[in-house]
């Protein structure tokens, strides 16, 4: 599997680290209800299908990434810089 | 026997080479299966269950008899195939799973016993009684069935693992490869062209026939050289792809050194590829299968197709009278090329009744063989027409029961294949792999001309995806005759049809399974083991289907296939793991005091992939705690140094710096004034602790954070992340300087006195007060000073770039011994830790809070943290958590383990009565007895209460009393003064 980085190009996926799903990216304001922060933090649909998920360029930039894969035939179907994709709280 | 004047091996040099201790004679070409051919050496294994003599039954990867041993020792490889073992001169091989020896081999018993061994024989009999299981019934079953055996010595030989790149890879250099990498060459695409065979041609050097008026061999010779001398593309022989995966990588397996007598040390034994193409082409040809009829595994009978790529491409006959039993065309051209060749043909038998000859020879249509005779080879057959059964005496029989294209890779991404009645195969599924197109035979494609021209085809629809333009390419002339096939499996009657010829499973087997109602194709092959051996029954699977259909009542797309996964053929793990034996599985980092600790006689201990001093022994000390608490006593007393440089460093900078350290700490680091160090704790966003460490103000924007040698890597991540994913606007920027920093806790009251005269700047109280830092300059060095203590002793680091690390450690350590102090190592860096009551990951495990370690209050309530919003979950702060405390031994057993849980004083020593666990223990010389760490409910409300330690894994019971986790001058004055 091979995964396209914004910075350095189509690299190997042994050097990025899987994070999980890209709702990291939406974290909540501290002082939301108790059921979104459990949302964010532990509640995933986990369906078939395209997942927005956040992978680290670990062996290479460092960089964040935010990668829509099909989970079901693996297809990469985008990858961008968390960067210029996350909603931060601010 | 050897056939004059044919054949591609080099006449002129001729080899010798061994097979069960006898001396045989070879030509440099030859594989192993061809030049025992030639040496009329038939019996060449014996089979996995029956122990029954079994020849060489193809030419190629897929042959599932002739499994040998090569070499001796150490440097064996056991399970090689003999037709895909070329011979050199020397070579050693040795016959497998036969005892005492090949022509007699005593477990050849078991053949008589075969009523009893049939399909789910294991299962049904071995059930009961089951103590028999594992001293009985298994190692049996283990002796007798078997495949070669590992030497069990360590394998000496060198493996690699490699990366390629290409624009196009063509798998397989038959015509349909040979062209459509011709094709891609001229398009201006970077080729890689892989093909398992030493010699590229694939079938066409099995061929007498013309391509452009030249023989088929000099054709495929000719455009291999052709493609050779083009600069955009790589040949790959004696290279098999072995699966494929996401995203255009290709797994292959290059067999480098195996035909060489004496292989440079250069060279690996083997290379495992990894191919990143854009797109792919899977040309790989097709595979003939036998038809299962009585005693069709006798040595001398093989398929059609072999015994014409042994005489044409090998230049041997695998017989003097060789026999046909076919039910389509392609087999009879190998009765064409024997006669032509001078070899007697003795009949051709076609089950088909309208078979046509197509040369002179005499054609049997319309007829089975019912079964064959010759104990340890063929020598002769029985065949049944209209008018009755007939014997013929013969020692080489060629079956072909068709031709199966070999679309195993098409399958390794979920594809399915699809039954094709015209052909009487399963042909790829369209799209099966994404950019992966299927060429030739491969796809159902058999006369050369059209091969040729589909190679042209595929090559034109790769190009197109890779936005080049193929130029016109007319492919040559070549025979283009119809494959004609009638669909037959099986001969029925009486006694033992072979199937699956590695795993011994008959045509009665799949029936039996059927009539056992193990219907589903899975389950038929779990219960006969049909296709479950080393060659994948890659000879075997579709008659075993379509004989299983048969007896369901099915059609054979009804009843589906098994799935192919890689490997397509068998990858040895050393291979696979090329590179990452011994230290290439674990990197060594070393520290710039290594080399000074190793002079001093040091023990290193693992941290990770650091390594680090345990204790550095003096003369006299026989045991690691003499050591260790000398050299606690040193830093309490007078003054000891400690290589700290494998802590995480972390260097922060810009305006936001200060923003990204108050989010990322659970306390404030916004307020600390330049010149200062602080401590700071970590929470993970659930609200448990991630890390802890200090972090250091050197200017406005400019912070260098330290974390534990354990997650530097984790922390470095969680800043990138907070960083980019959650701040992106905040102007700040963050690197790793680990390994750019040695760093030395100098500590111990001595230690002002040690650093005076070594640092330019004065050190005292007044100019470097407690947790203060900055820049000092070291015999002109300039380097870092950081007035923090992990000991609880007034104690510094001192910082310079590694390149200075090394002699750094030396000048310091000679100047505290003679300051009367010294270097210490691991073990008293944690006795000295236990005794402060300071934690580290023992106790910070990922399972406990802030309010469990008692720093809750360290979490802000000015700001926001990561993790705060969680922590504060009432189930994180309820009172009857596990929480920090010290404990000590207060009964007749002075001894604490780490990992023993706490019990109420005379309660019974359950798992529901825990009431906590010991993390961390020592002996402390400061106070003369065991001390420990850990999590008791309630903890720090307990304080004095006696409780029993049970450690159930040592057997260790103590009485302890609760105390406060600092052990030694809990106020302080100690690190402050």
């Amino acid at each position: 599997m091979r995964l396209i980085c914004p910075i350095c190009g189509a690299r190997d996926r042994r050097e990025f680290y899987y994070q999980g799903a890209a709702v990291a990216l939406e974290r909540p304001v501290p002082e939301a209800d108790a059921e979104v922060w459990d949302n964010y933090l532990h509640l995933r649909k986990n369906l078939p299908g395209d997942l927005e998920e956040l992978w680290s360029h670990d062996a290479g930039c460092g960089a964040w990434l935010r990668v829509t894969r099909n989970t079901v035939t693996h297809e990469i179907k985008a990858v961008v810089l968390a960067a210029e994709s996350g909603r931060g709280t601010s | 026997m050897r056939v004059e004047g044919k054949g591609l091996i080099d006449r002129d040099r001729p080899l010798s080479f061994q097979f069960d201790g006898h001396s045989y004679r070879g030509f440099e070409g030859d594989t192993l299966a061809s030049a025992l051919l030639a040496n009329d050496q038939r019996l060449v294994a014996r089979s996995f269950k029956y122990h029954r003599p079994r020849g060489i039954l193809t030419a190629g990867s897929e042959e599932p008899n002739a499994l040998v041993t090569i070499g001796s020792g150490a440097n064996q490889d056991p399970n090689v195939r003999a037709t895909v073992q070329e011979i050199y001169e020397g070579l050693e091989a040795h016959s497998q799973n036969a005892w005492p020896s090949l022509s007699w081999d005593i477990l050849s018993v078991n053949d008589l016993a075969a009523p009893f061994l049939s399909a789910g024989f294991y299962y049904k009999t071995f059930m009961w009684p089951r103590a028999f299981w594992e001293k009985l019934y298994e190692p049996f079953i283990r002796r007798a069935a078997g495949l070669g055996a590992l030497s069990g010595q360590a394998n000496p030989a060198r493996y690699e693992k490699a990366f390629a790149f290409c624009d196009l890879l063509v798998i397989g250099a038959g015509p349909t490869g040979l062209m459509a990498a011709l094709t891609a060459a001229k398009a201006g695409a970077d080729v890689i062209l892989a093909d398992e065979d030493a010699v590229l041609g694939g079938q066409l050097n099995s061929d007498l026939r013309e391509i452009g008026g030249k023989p088929a061999q000099i054709w495929a010779a000719e455009t291999a050289a052709e493609l050779a001398r083009m600069n955009n593309v790589r040949l790959m022989p004696r290279t098999t792809i072995t699966g494929v995966y996401d995203d255009g990588v290709y797994g292959g397996l290059e067999r480098v050194s195996h035909h060489l007598t004496k292989p440079s040390n250069a060279l690996p034994k083997e290379t495992f590829w990894r191919i990143a193409s854009r797109q792919a082409i899977l040309a790989s040809g097709a595979l003939e299968r036998p038809i299962a009829f009585r005693n069709n595994d006798r040595p001398g009978i093989m398929t059609a197709g072999a015994i014409r790529t042994y005489l044409n491409r090998f230049g041997v006959s695998p017989g003097k009278s060789v026999t046909l039993f076919a039910n389509n065309d392609e087999a009879h051209l190998t009765a064409v090329d024997l006669i032509a060749a001078g070899v007697h043909v003795a009949a051709v038998v076609d089950v088909r009744p309208s078979a046509e000859a197509l040369g002179a020879y005499r054609l049997i249509p319309n007829a089975q063989i019912v079964d064959t005779s010759g104990r340890s080879g063929l020598e002769a057959i029985t065949i049944r027409t209209a008018s009755g059964e007939q014997r013929i005496f013969t020692d080489c029989l060629g079956m072909s029961g068709g031709w199966n294209p070999t679309l195993h890779l098409t399958c390794h991404m979920n594809g399915r294949p699809v039954w094709n009645d015209e052909v009487v195969a399963f042909l790829p599924s369209d799209g099966a792999v994404p950019g992966l197109h299927t060429g030739g035979a491969c796809a159902g494609v058999f006369s050369t001309a059209a091969c040729l021209k589909h190679g042209v085809e595929v090559a034109g629809s790769a190009l197109e995806a890779l936005d080049l333009k193929a130029k016109d390419t007319v492919s040559p002339q070549a025979e283009d005759d119809p494959y004609r096939i009638m669909s037959y499996w099986a001969v029925p009657g009486k006694g033992r049809a072979w199937l699956d010829f590695q795993n011994d499973v008959t045509v009665k087997d799949v029936r039996q399974a059927a009539a056992e109602n193990f219907r589903s194709v899975e389950h038929m092959k779990r219960y006969t083991t049909q296709g479950m051996a080393t060659d994948q029954g890659k000879s075997s699977n579709v008659a075993a289907l379509a004989l299983l259909a048969d007896a369901t009542g099915r059609a054979i797309p009804d009843t589906g296939t098994t799935t192919f996964r890689p490997p397509f053929s068998p990858v040895a793990l050393a291979a696979l793991g090329a590179g990452a034996e011994d230290k290439g599985f674990a990197p060594e980092r070393k520290t710039t005091s290594h080399a000074a600790s190793l002079s001093k006689g040091a023990p290193m201990i693992e941290a990770g992939l650091w390594y680090r001093p345990s204790y550095f022994p003096a003369s006299g000390e026989t045991n690691w705690r003499q050591s260790c608490d000398r050299e606690v006593g040193l830093v309490r007393k007078t003054v000891g140094i400690c290589d700290v440089s494998t802590l995480g460093k972390i260097d922060i900078q810009g305006p936001d710096a200060a923003r990204l350290l108050d989010l990322v700490y659970a306390n404030t680091f916004s307020s600390l004034k330049p010149g200062k160090v602080r401590y700071g704790l970590i929470l993970r966003e659930d609200g448990h602790v991630m890390d802890d460490g200090t972090t250091a103000r050197l200017g406005a924007e400019h912070f260098v954070m330290t974390t534990t040698t354990a997650a530097a890597g984790q922390v470095m991540r969680h800043l990138e992340f907070v960083s980019q994913a959650i701040h992106p606007e905040w102007d700040v920027r963050i690197m790793s300087v680990t390994e750019q920093w040695a760093q030395f806790a100098v500590a111990g009251p001595k230690s002002p006195e040690l650093l005076n005269g070594l640092v330019d700047n004065p050190i005292n109280n007044e100019t470097w007060p407690f947790m203060c830092c900055g820049p000092v300059m070291v015999h002109g060095v300039s380097g870092r000073l950081f007035r923090i203590s992990f000991s609880g002793e007034h104690a510094y680091e001192l910082a310079v770039p590694a390149r200075f690390g090394d002699s750094l450690f030396r000048v310091l350590v000679a100047r505290a011994e003679a300051l009367g102090g010294g270097a210490y190592g691991m073990e008293a860096l944690n006795v000295l830790r236990i005794e402060k009551g300071f934690i580290t990951h023992s106790e910070i495990d990922g399972r406990v809070t802030a309010f469990d370690v008692g720093m809750d209050r360290m979490i802000s309530d000015r700001k926001d943290c990561i993790g705060k919003r969680m922590a504060a979950r009432e189930g994180l702060k309820d009172p009857d958590r596990p929480r920090l405390v010290g404990l000590k031994p207060v009964g007749i057993v002075k001894q604490l383990t780490a990992g023993a849980h706490i019990f109420c004083a005379g309660k019974e020593a359950t798992r529901e009565n825990s009431e906590g666990y010991i993390t961390s223990v020592c002996f402390s010389p400061s106070l003369g007895h065991f001390i420990g760490l850990g999590f008791v409910k309630r903890g720090p409300e307990r304080l004095g209460e006696q409780m029993q330690m049970v450690d159930h894994v040592r057997s260790i019971r103590a009485e302890v009393a609760l105390c406060d986790p600092v052990f030694l001058d809990p106020e302080g004055g100690r690190a402050r003064g």
